[in-house]
């Protein structure tokens, strides 16, 4: 039966109705190749070469839960942390999850808001990247209370020692933040996915009776009905300009950890914004490693293109120019506060014992990012690789910068020290991708990665007017500027 | 009195009452989005109420071809989302101003200034998770069990075809004229959709067959 989208020419572009953008989906592809090409991920028979990864991902978790098993038995003593550096790699890796953490509801919505349409080959696997990258960030603070059986104690539970949390406190300001934050993008999550589970239920033969139910289940009986669409929009859209505050919100409290310190580096109101523009160019050096990774082994160039990944690209730079231009800042502000303690931390971090650290951190973040200003290297997919495995690096550095270099030289000289993580701390963190990785690609074996139902509405032949005039797509391109509101 | 205002209230979810003979609608296929659009418009100006247009993504226009509002989901997450900011300021000043005040460097047990940020997220949670508790229940989902599902080619309504379905709980109903009427608007087939339950038959869950055109 010919359906809507066979074989008709669509050299018209999509985009803003001033430029000449190339179409958001490459290959001329028609609504059921779509459908094909994600779906069937999910119901081939297992690739090889993801047992190999899953395995390599699953040693990494059997070593994190080793060394947490080792940490519960023995108590934060197996640490590096001394005395001034109460707060090390425990902390430092929250806040790297956690700004990882950020890409994915950031993709999701505010792109969505801004109707960058773009977003739609990306959103699914960023949103699940978020997730998993904010459970790795909850293991952390947990783990690092020491007793952990008590970590209930933060939440804010009747018990028989009539106690309540100390809801002035920052810290427990985190745990709300996090958790919900959590919540809102498991169901903002789930709720994108709804129709493409419909999609693959309906795909799935009779003879596989328990992927059936299982898929029917989760669908929730979904059946694509206009009256449904109406409400799921609706809220679709209140979901995404709920989490937009909510994704900016998440990172400033985090940054309220240290801000309302009274410690000489932490102690500055241009945290929470610092914060949030390192937690997108981290969360989008992370989506850039793993979409490159996985556009090519599940032949994804037609949806996820080179015009993705640039625009991808222009955000990491804007970004990372924000957060080198914060650093910047900081070192003013401390000069100009006047306060020697405030201006030896910052000279302390440049010019230390961890200046190593800092200059990591500076070239990684600020340097690199700039070579994106080239449109030739902003569309070069090996380049942007090695750039993102930099932003990773110099991210994680930033925070490392954070913590340690504003701790280990306190108030007091004869309290100094130089804090050395430990083998537990070194393998924890190793762990923590191991969790990430093996969550990663369960989610790639098991679930559509890219949101098809997103992706068709976007295609040109999604609009109704497309087949008005001659029938070949034309009088659409014609009559209505692309991009502009058809309805 | 309260019957039909619960049929209705059914009605704007999809979920529509079969006939006696068991007959729940006729299901009518069209080749694209712009067709189903057209086929949409005639049918309500035609008078009929309960239908429905099923299609892979929403298609632009189609509740105002249908003749549908604007939803109600946003009034359900307001709700929530005042409720939740009520509860965490009530929790907030309960516990740290009056079940347990505990002085720390002589800061007020109660302040609205340290109160924001759980204020913010709870509100922000209650809205969220109303907003889909209230999008799922205005849709009537989940619902396992769909008489639509007995069509076999309905299964494609997830890929690449654009259905149209009219209920036979509509006062206008009728089985010939109906037809008449999908057939006159453009549908490339009509096909009669019986409500068979879910006793004894396979397909509960979703369409069973892959079919590929």
């Amino acid at each position: 039966m010919s359906t809507a989208s066979t074989g008709k020419s669509l050299d018209f572009t999509a985009g803003d109705g001033y430029h000449d953008d190339p179409p958001l989906v490459a290959g001329n592809l028609s609504f059921h190749e779509v459908t094909d090409l994600v779906a069937l991920h999910t119901e081939k028979k297992t690739p090889l070469a993801w047992f190999g990864a899953f395995s390599i991902a699953n040693i990494g978790l059997m070593i994190l839960l080793l060394s947490v098993a080792y940490l519960f038995w023995n108590g934060i003593g197996v640490w590096g942390l001394n005395n001034p550096v109460g707060w090390g790699y425990a902390i430092v890796n929250f806040v790297f999850w956690v700004g990882i953490g950020h890409a994915g509801t950031l993709i999701s919505a505010i792109l969505y808001l801004f109707r960058q349409k773009w977003r739609t080959a990306i959103n699914r696997s960023a949103e699940a990247m978020t997730l998993f990258a904010v459970i790795c960030a909850l293991l952390f603070p947990t783990i690092h209370v020491g007793r952990v059986w008590a970590i209930y104690w933060t939440l804010p539970i009747p018990n028989q020692m009539e106690m309540w949390p100390q809801f002035k406190s920052p810290l427990l300001w985190d745990v709300f933040a996090v958790s919900v934050y959590f919540t809102v993008s498991l169901v903002f999550w789930y709720v994108g996915l709804v129709p493409d589970l419909a999609t693959l239920r309906d795909r799935t033969p009779s003879t596989k009776k328990l992927r059936q139910k299982v898929l029917g289940f989760f669908a929730l009986g979904w059946t694509g009905a206009n009256r449904h669409w109406r409400n799921y929009e609706k809220a679709y859209l209140l979901l995404a300009a709920l989490a937009t505050p909510l994704v900016l919100s998440v990172h400033s409290v985090v940054s309220f950890d240290f801000a309302v310190s009274i410690i000489p580096g932490w102690h500055t109101t241009i945290f929470p914004p610092y914060f949030v523009a390192g937690a997108i160019f981290s969360g989008f050096g992370m989506v850039m490693t793993l979409m490159v990774i996985a556009r090519k082994v599940y032949h994804m160039e037609n949806i996820i293109t080179v015009n993705h990944l640039e625009k991808m690209n222009i955000i990491i730079l804007l970004t990372g120019t924000m957060v080198g231009f914060a650093y910047i800042t900081e070192f003013f502000i401390a000069w100009y506060s006047g306060s020697q303690y405030e201006q030896y931390a910052f000279i302390n971090r440049a010019t230390g014992p961890y200046a190593w650290a800092y200059w990591t951190m500076m070239s990684c973040n600020l340097l690199f990012p700039q070579f994106f200003w080239f449109k030739k290297l902003r569309r070069n997919v090996a380049f942007m690789f090695v750039v993102s495995i930099f932003v990773n690096i110099g991210m994680w550095f930033e925070r490392f910068v954070i913590v340690v270099t504003s701790l280990h030289r306190d108030y007091l000289p004869s309290s100094w020290d130089y804090y050395t993580p430990t083998a537990v701390d070194v393998l924890t963190f190793i762990g923590s991708f191991g969790l990430f990785f093996t969550l990663f690609l369960i989610f790639l074996r098991f679930l559509p990665m890219v949101a098809i139902a997103e992706v068709k509405m976007v295609m040109p032949q999604s609009d109704p007017h497309f087949y008005e005039g001659h029938g070949d797509g034309h009088s659409a391109a014609h009559d209505v500027k692309p991009g502009t509101d058809r309805a | 009195m309260l019957k039909e205002l619960t049929r209705e209230t059914k009605a704007t979810m999809g979920i529509y009452e079969p006939r006696p003979d068991k007959v729940y609608g006729l299901l009518a296929e069209f080749s694209d989005p712009g067709a189903l659009l057209h086929a949409a418009e005639g049918v309500r100006e035609a008078g009929y109420k309960h239908f429905d247009t099923h299609s892979p993504f929403p298609v632009h226009g189609m509740d105002r071809a249908m003749g549908l509002g604007n939803s109600k989901v946003g009034y359900i997450a307001l709700g929530g989302g005042l409720t939740g900011l009520a509860l965490a300021t009530w929790l907030q000043w309960w516990t740290g101003g009056i079940d347990y005040p505990l002085d720390i460097s002589g800061k007020p047990f109660f302040a609205w200034e340290s109160s924001i940020p759980i204020m913010f997220e709870l509100t922000i949670l209650f809205a969220a998770l109303s907003a889909v508790a209230g999008m799922l229940a205005l849709n009537g989902l989940p619902r396992p069990y769909n008489p639509l599902f007995y069509s076999e080619n309905f299964s494609r309504v997830t890929d690449d075809a654009f259905f149209l379905h009219i209920a036979a709980s509509d006062k206008r109903f009728d089985r010939e004229k109906t037809e008449k009427l999908l057939r006159d608007l453009g549908a490339l087939y009509v096909e009669v959709i019986e409500d068979l339950g879910t006793e004894g038959k396979e397909k509960v869950v979703g369409p069973a067959v892959e079919v590929h055109v």
